[in-house]
């Protein structure tokens, strides 16, 4: 019997598979279609501290095999997804959350991960350092290794739990941003967060997007998500979390031979809702028929 | 909302690039005219929204124009085929508020989704007025369908081909009515919104990532907040909707 169990910074998972942040909301709308106890965890919607109505539309453009977004971190804010958000998920689903924490300042971040640090439910805080600093000309906090170093030593003063960096791909070395954050004090590295592109409009000849470039993410940008995971496996000691194109329990397989301990499914969920159920499920089956008996034993292995 | 396998019985130019198709399948899902239903097509990684034309309880008729890649791929389709869509999304419009004689406003490709609710209507004994708006009589459909349907119909089109020369609101001149329902581009929207002297709703479109209130990718500011246009709308009442400034 093929075993999916594997476990990430100290949480037992019944298998790899979570949904990434940003393309499951706060899981209500899947709750309609499938049982969310059989997902892994769940990565919720970046919060921030102050509810945010994000950027302008139109926000969504397509690509060969994906697409891009500019949300701009739409959400009711930390106080809202603790009040309401938590409780209402905690009727449907009964394992741990993971809270994906946004922040266009150092004490935002503190801010928000000190409440989420309070919640039983939240087994995972995960960063997403992907925002401008807005104290620091706008540079993003994943850009350099001392932005991402000043965040997560910060974080790591206001909570206990399992602190989970997402990186973005966006920069000339990953593996010095891991490093940093590792030294920092994080409990694992997610990577990775969307790739910055754009389209034009033929028609019109201006930018799809309102604001001109967003997230570029999708099956297209496996690869690279793989490419990422590999490297930052050999220069880091703590888990991965892969995450980027996958849609398929292959991809699952191959992100976890790359060096991930669990993985997220973003984009997919978006067009195929359920991707991450039809993933579960045929997960034992593939790993039988590449003679897979435990994940957890082939974490890394391609390396 | 659940995701179903329909088989295409129809696939059929009905007026220029305006192609009517139906499609045989579960519709349990559909709760109110107005609706839409999102396609995916091979080779594209986002799914494409239409409105319900009409439905009944195993068919679903939609017509679409052909502007771009996926939409002249779905024209390429033919009876026998199967389409993977999501269906049953969104809010669709409230009939409940259409007082005694409603009109329905539709422009070009909006004029779809006003034939269900037509029927709707009609059946429940409203006296319907409906007022069509096409840029010529070549890319007109349905006009018959409509006076069929029981409905009183005005046409106008841009060029004058056919009905009165000039938009909806033109065609709409003068008109007592209950209460209105309207879809089409956003300019028309916007003009129909400055001739109405009623309350009424509007059906609006928005570039979707999933079009099930997953992705805040669809997200407009109204007064009575932030609203999913896939999923708290597409259809918005007027008095919540906060029109664009145009400078
Ligand atoms: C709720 C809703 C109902 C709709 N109902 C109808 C209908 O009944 N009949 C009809 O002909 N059209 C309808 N549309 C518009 C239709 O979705 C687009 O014309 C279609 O997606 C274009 O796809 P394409 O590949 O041909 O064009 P492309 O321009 O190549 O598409 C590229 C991307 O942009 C998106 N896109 C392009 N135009 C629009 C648009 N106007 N609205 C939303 N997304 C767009 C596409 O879905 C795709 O993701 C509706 C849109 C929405 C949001
Ligand atoms: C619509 C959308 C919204 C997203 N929102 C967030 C977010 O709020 N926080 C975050 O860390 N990542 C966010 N992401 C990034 C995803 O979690 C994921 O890292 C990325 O999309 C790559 O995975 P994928 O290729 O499977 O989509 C978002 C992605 C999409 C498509
Ligand atoms: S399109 Fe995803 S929330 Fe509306």
């Amino acid at each position: 019997m093929a075993d999916t169990r594997v476990n990430l910074a100290g949480l037992d998972l019944d298998n790899p598979v979570i949904p990434a942040s940003g393309t499951f909301g706060f899981g209500h709308e899947f709750s309609e279609l499938y049982d969310l106890n059989i997902l892994g965890s769940i990565a919720l919607k970046g919060t921030t501290r102050e509810p945010r109505f994000g950027n302008p539309t139109p926000r969504i453009a397509e690509c060969t095999a994906g697409m891009i977004n500019s949300v701009g971190l739409q959400n009711p804010g930390i106080e809202h997804v603790i009040a309401h958000e938590l409780p209402e998920l905690s009727k449907v689903f009964h394992k741990k959350v993971i809270a994906n924490i946004g922040g266009f300042s150092v004490e935002e971040f503190t801010y928000c991960c000190a409440l989420a640090d309070r919640q039983e439910q939240i087994g995972i805080i995960e960063l997403n350092i992907s925002c401008p600093n807005l104290h620091c000309g706008g540079m993003n906090f994943a850009a350099a290794p001392d932005s991402a170093r000043e965040v997560v030593t910060a974080v790591r003063k206001v909570t206990t739990k399992p602190l989970f960096v997402k990186l973005s791909p966006n920069v000339t070395d990953i593996t010095e941003i891991a490093r940093a954050c590792e030294n920092a004090g994080a409990d694992g590295i997610c990577l990775i967060n969307t790739l910055l592109g754009m389209r034009i409009d033929l028609r019109r000849q201006k930018p799809v997007i309102a604001n001109k470039m967003g997230g570029f993410s999708g099956p297209a940008i496996f690869p690279v998500a793989l490419r990422a995971v590999y490297q930052v496996y050999e220069a880091v000691s703590v888990p991965l979390i892969g995450v980027g194109g996958i849609s398929g329990a292959e991809d699952v397989i191959e992100m976890m031979l790359a060096g991930a301990s669990a993985v997220e499914v973003g984009a997919a969920n978006l067009v195929q809702p359920y991707v991450c159920k039809d993933i579960i499920e045929s997960l034992p089956h593939v790993m039988d028929s590449y003679g897979i008996g435990s994940l957890r034993e082939i974490i890394g292995k391609a390396h | 909302m659940t995701q179903e396998i329909f088989e295409i019985t129809e696939n059929r130019l009905i007026a220029r690039d305006i192609y009517r198709l139906h499609l045989l399948g579960s519709t349990a899902a559909m709760s109110a005219q107005g609706q839409f239903v999102n396609i995916r097509l091979d080779g594209k990684f986002l799914r494409r929204p239409i409105s319900v034309c009409c439905y009944d309880h195993e068919s679903v008729t939609l017509i679409y124009k052909t502007v771009g890649a996926g939409t002249r791929q779905l024209a390429a389709m033919r009876a026998g085929e199967k389409l993977d869509m999501l269906v049953g999304l969104g809010n669709g419009f409230d009939v409940s508020k259409s007082g005694t004689s409603p009109l329905l406003i539709g422009g070009g490709v909006g004029a779809a989704p006003m034939y269900g609710l037509c029927r709707e209507l009609v059946a429940q004994g409203k006296s319907v007025i409906v007022a069509l708006g096409f840029n010529s009589a070549e890319e007109s459909y349905y006009i018959d369908e409509f006076a069929s349907a029981g409905a009183q119909v005005l046409l106008a089109t841009v060029d004058g081909s056919a009905g009165v020369r000039g938009f909806v609101t033109k065609a709409m001149e003068a008109l007592e009515y209950s209460y209105f329902y309207a879809c089409g581009p956003m300019p028309m929207l916007e003009a129909v919104n400055s001739a109405v002297n009623t309350d009424g709703q509007f059906s609006f479109e928005e570039r979707m990532g999933c079009g099930f209130g997953a992705c805040m990718g669809c997200s407009c500011k109204t007064l009575t907040g932030s609203k999913r246009i896939c999923r708290d709308g597409p259809v918005l009442e007027k008095g919540e909707i906060l029109w664009p400034t145009h400078e």
